[in-house]
């Protein structure tokens, strides 16, 4: 059942091949058999054969839709009631969140079972999984490298067919890059397409989240599941969703496909390079316009995000202050001690060095060189973006300069970590959806290409992978080991 | 040497709001600590701020209220610092893009004088919590249900020279907000509150000396006392050759004085930037429009009204006006009962003000209503009582004995106005007096005055002076 698409296991659930429990347990039991991967921060086994039995009674009634009875892991910053919520940190390792996000509150509408809760890098800062307070995420493709992150266990749990759907957040690639480096599709949406409510904040004018399954049509359930606007969330909009598996058929003859020649300059792995070269001749097989593009200010987006979301990212911290919630260290001596020692022992580095970076950038005499210039850099992407889709349907390119790297490789060397989410965080600056989807393998790991859409284009996005995938078997390659 | 005080102030009036600025729950005021904090005001992990248009509103309505620029375009923006009182590490305010700016003000002093004072700008922002230091020895308690409560700061321009021009400034401030209804203005609760720049320069000189800014004077008494305390305490330093430290100071009302709370040095650097959980407050000309259509009127131009329409003069006018309660309550009274515009300022200003003030009771609590005052009025005018006689009735009616004309009844303070009763009276008199008759016969004109108070004695006050004088002054003759 495992290797089964959603749309197949819906078939089965309503034909009554299995049940939800059966397919729960079967999912619950893989859980535990590839623990070792540490995909997961808590495991909601018993909860799900509940949730699974109540799926099975509407699915009986016929009052079900696609996602009824279908298992989800979803991201540890979703807040659910009830349920520890820990966002892959100390700092709230004893928090159970007392509601729940709107997300989550939609998925439960949607009748999907939550298998558990997926490790993650702390409060979503970092690409690999290993700021988690959980200890790293191993990649199901090789167990002595990364899954990428910051939704590294939600993309190791779908990879490891443990879970055919999981949710994500992407502020600069959290998404994307875990999904390329990890051999599946995952979707960043528009921002403002899926509510932020509940769903705890880094840096709130970038964090988006967004679907992870093994294809473009997975993707477009849950996605259809998650959207939609929240009067909760004043940065969500009000716009209609349409019906994402409507156009996933639809012909891309004649399309236009933006090459920025950025994204192919010094950085990018040969054997990258060559994969992405091989999509894009499949692209233009099909029928597809390929016109080369230049996104000119691409150089600026990691500076300019190393600014922006790190200053953001400071003040959404400020709150965990060991006075409500959270970790609050023994016996403070008073109000500043308690403030200095919680945050100080419950943070880890990766999330200090941002609150370090941020706070300096946001302080009186550093503001206009550091913050107002960085927004001023987020607008001429933005508009770098808004000249190219005057020309092209999509923009193609690769979604990580390489594979995954080794556990360990690169926590010494942020700054190379950095650079590893050069191509994906420039989407998150402008707003606009993208989605990765594996198409080739180095190195037995796999390798991701990212198609860039237009604002609210998810369903063209869905539609040119889908169309991909159609013809390309990368994303229904299970990992050695996981295909049993 | 010649000194002249500069002070500006900032007002925080709490917006009378339903709801919270960015939550839904509950603005009342008193209940039990935390039970009106909803998971928004806690700033658990992933909540997020709905604005609520009616703060939005409130504030664009002050804004017209003081002639100012309402802005079509504001942006909220977070304030950083760490206080337990202020669960997220930052409030929610506005920086650069304040919803009101460039507004004016026009003071009435004793002497009678108008000023103009200036309103730099007003923008919104929400309150925070409150620590609670007594009730917890060795412990701070955390109440969040002020948390979240709309706010507008209202900071002047450093425009007012004297205490006396700040309270003025204050009350005039006050009186707008209670007329526009966009805050309760209760100080005691501390919906209305205000901190005080103060600083002082030699007479003549352009440039301005070092300021201090005393914090949370929540009455019109403290402002001025604090003000003038350090009024007193600046010029000492200065006159001392020392120098004036910038600094926020703390008005302890118990000592009269104020005392350093932190220094400029150990001031915070609040690092401003743009909330990115909210979208900038735009308001276009339509909606600005209507709400300035929507304006009640307002201070001054109900004393224009009052002057014209029932022919007072500029202190009754000025008086009325200040407080919107009080201006109702005596239109109540001219307009029900269609008594005399002036008998009612009189009443009202005088005997009704010195009785609340005596009871400390706001006007609206007041337990003789307008209506029970028109009725005391219509009295006065139809001659059943004396103006001195109304009093005692007014006095019985706030004591609760009842209606007027229960009490005249119960008392018997029927004025006399039975012409042989009188005339009884005066006759008697004059014949008790025979040697102040003849003091009067032979041109001492003063001794009239004898006479009616003999009648009014004997009358018990009960007797109609104006009758009692056409009386005297006949039999007299």
């Amino acid at each position: 059942m495992y290797d089964l698409s959603v749309s197949q296991l819906a078939e089965g659930l309503r034909n009554g091949d299995f049940s939800s429990v059966e397919l729960t347990q079967h999912c619950v039991e893989r859980m535990q058999k590839f623990s070792d991967l540490n995909a997961f921060i808590t495991e909601l086994g018993e909860r799900a054969i509940l949730q699974a039995q109540n799926a099975d009674k509407l699915i009986k009634e016929k009052n079900h839709g696609p996602l009824t009875g279908v298992p989800i892991a979803t991201k540890d910053i979703f807040c659910m009631y009830g349920v520890k919520t820990s966002c892959g940190s100390k700092m709230l390792d004893s928090f159970i969140a007392p509601y729940d996000a709107t997300v989550t509150h939609k998925l439960d509408q949607a009748g999907c079972v939550t298998l558990g809760r997926t490790n993650m890098d702390e409060f979503a800062m970092g690409s690999s999984n290993e700021t988690s307070y959980y200890g790293p995420v191993k990649n199901p493709w090789n167990k002595d490298y990364v899954p990428g992150g910051s939704s590294g266990g939600s993309a190791a749990a779908v990879a490891a067919r443990i879970a055919p759907l999981a949710t994500g957040t992407d502020t600069g690639g959290s998404i994307r890059q875990p999904a390329a480096l990890c051999g599946i599709t995952g979707l960043k949406p528009t921002y403002g397409r899926v509510s932020r409510y509940g769903m705890i904040a880094y840096a709130s004018s970038l964090d988006q989240g967004g679907p992870f399954g093994a294809s473009a049509e997975d993707c477009a359930y849950l996605l259809q599941a998650m959207a939609g606007f929240d009067e909760k969330d004043s940065t969500s909009l009000d716009k209609a969703v349409p019906d994402y598996t409507q156009s996933l058929n639809d012909s891309i003859k004649g399309k236009v496909i933006g090459i920025p020649e950025e994204y192919f300059s010094e950085g990018l792995g040969v054997g990258v390079k060559e994969i992405i070269q091989t999509a894009i001749t499949w692209y233009e097989q099909q029928g597809c316009e390929i016109k080369s593009i230049s996104l000119p200010n691409t150089d600026l987006a990691i500076p300019a995000y190393y600014v922006i979301a790190p200053a953001e990212c400071s003040s959404n911290l400020s709150r965990y202050d060991g006075v409500r919630f959270g970790y609050r260290c023994d016996d403070p001596k008073d109000m500043r001690d308690l403030y200095d020692r919680s945050r100080s022992e419950a943070f880890g580095d990766e999330v200090k060095r941002r609150i370090m970076i941020g706070t300096y950038a946001l302080s009186a005499g550093y503001y206009d060189a550091y913050y107002l210039k960085a927004q001023q850099i987020r607008h001429l992407i933005s508009d770098d973006f808004k000249k190219a889709f005057e020309q092209v349907d999509v923009i193609l390119g690769p979604t990580t300069p390489e594979p995954a790297f080794k556990i360990g490789e690169k926590t010494n060397d942020p700054v190379t970590m950095y650079l590893s989410d050069i191509y994906t965080i420039s989407i998150n600056l402008a707003g606009l959806p993208a989605i990765s989807i594996p198409c080739g393998q180095q190195g037995g790991l796999p390798v991701g290409m990212q198609l860039i859409g237009n604002y609210f284009a998810e369903e063209t996005l869905l539609n040119f992978a889908h169309q991909y995938q159609l013809d390309t078997d990368w994303h229904q390659q299970i990992p050695p080991g996981f295909n049993e | 040497m010649q000194w002249e005080t500069v002070i500006g102030l900032e007002i925080h009036v709490q917006l009378a709001t339903q709801s919270k600025i960015f939550s839904g729950a509950s603005t009342a005021y008193g209940a039990e600590p935390n039970t009106q904090a909803c998971a928004v005001d806690l700033g658990l992990p992933g909540v997020l701020p709905v604005l609520n248009k009616e703060a939005v509103k409130m504030a664009a309505m002050f804004g017209f209220a003081v002639d100012a620029t309402v802005a079509e375009r504001s942006v909220f923006a977070r304030k950083n610092y760490f206080y337990p009182d202020s669960p997220k590490g930052y409030q929610i305010s506005q920086f650069e893009l304040p919803i009101v700016e460039h507004g004016k003000l026009e003071i009435v002093l004793n002497n009678g004088e108008c000023k103009t004072i200036g309103i730099t700008r007003a923008h919104l922002e929400e309150d925070a919590g409150k620590s609670l230091h007594e009730e917890f020895p060795d412990s701070t308690g955390i109440d969040l249900n002020r948390c979240g409560t709309p706010l507008i700061e209202i900071v002047s321009e450093p425009d007012m020279r004297s205490a006396e021009e700040a309270v003025a400034y204050m009350k005039k401030i006050h009186s707008i907000v209670r007329y526009l209804g966009i805050s309760d203005g209760n100080m005691q609760e501390g919906s209305f509150r205000c901190d005080a720049n103060v600083s002082m320069r030699p007479k003549g000189q352009k440039e301005f000396g070092t300021r201090t800014e005393t914090k949370n004077l929540n009455s019109f008494r403290f402002v001025e006392r604090a003000i003038n305390h350090e009024i007193e305490r600046q010029i000492d330093v200065l006159e001392d050759g020392g120098e004036v430290v910038q600094e926020t100071r703390l008005y302890d009302a118990n000592k009269d004085e104020t005392r350093s709370m932190r220094s400029k040095e150990e001031a915070n650097d609040y690092r401003y930037f743009p909330d990115p959980d909210l979208l900038p407050v735009v308001i276009n000309s339509e909606e600005l429009e209507a709400i300035k259509k929507e304006l009640p009127e307002l201070p001054a131009a109900k004393n224009a009204r009052f002057k014209q329409s029932y022919e007072l003069n500029d202190y009754d006018a000025e008086n009325l006006v200040m407080d919107k309660d009080t201006a109702d309550y005596f239109e109540n009274i001219v307009n029900v009962g269609n008594v005399k515009a002036k008998l009612a300022a009189n009443w009202v200003l005088g005997e009704l003000t010195a009785a609340l003030n005596q009871h400390d009771i706001e006007i609206m609590n007041s337990p003789v209503s307008a209506k029970m005052m028109s009725e005391l009025l219509i009295r006065i005018e139809d001659n059943t009582l004396s103006n001195k006689i109304a009093k005692e009735v007014f006095h019985a009616m706030w004591a609760g004995e009842g209606s007027v004309d229960e009490i005249i009844e119960a008392k018997g303070l029927k004025q006399i106005t039975d012409s042989s009763e009188i005339e009884a009276l005066v006759d008697q008199v004059i014949a008790d007096n025979p040697e102040q008759v003849e003091q009067y016969k032979s041109g001492k004109d003063k001794v009239f005055g004898f006479f009616v108070g003999q009648v009014m004695k004997l009358s018990k006050g009960k007797a109609n002076p104006q009758q009692v004088n056409e009386l005297l002054k006949a039999k007299l003759q």
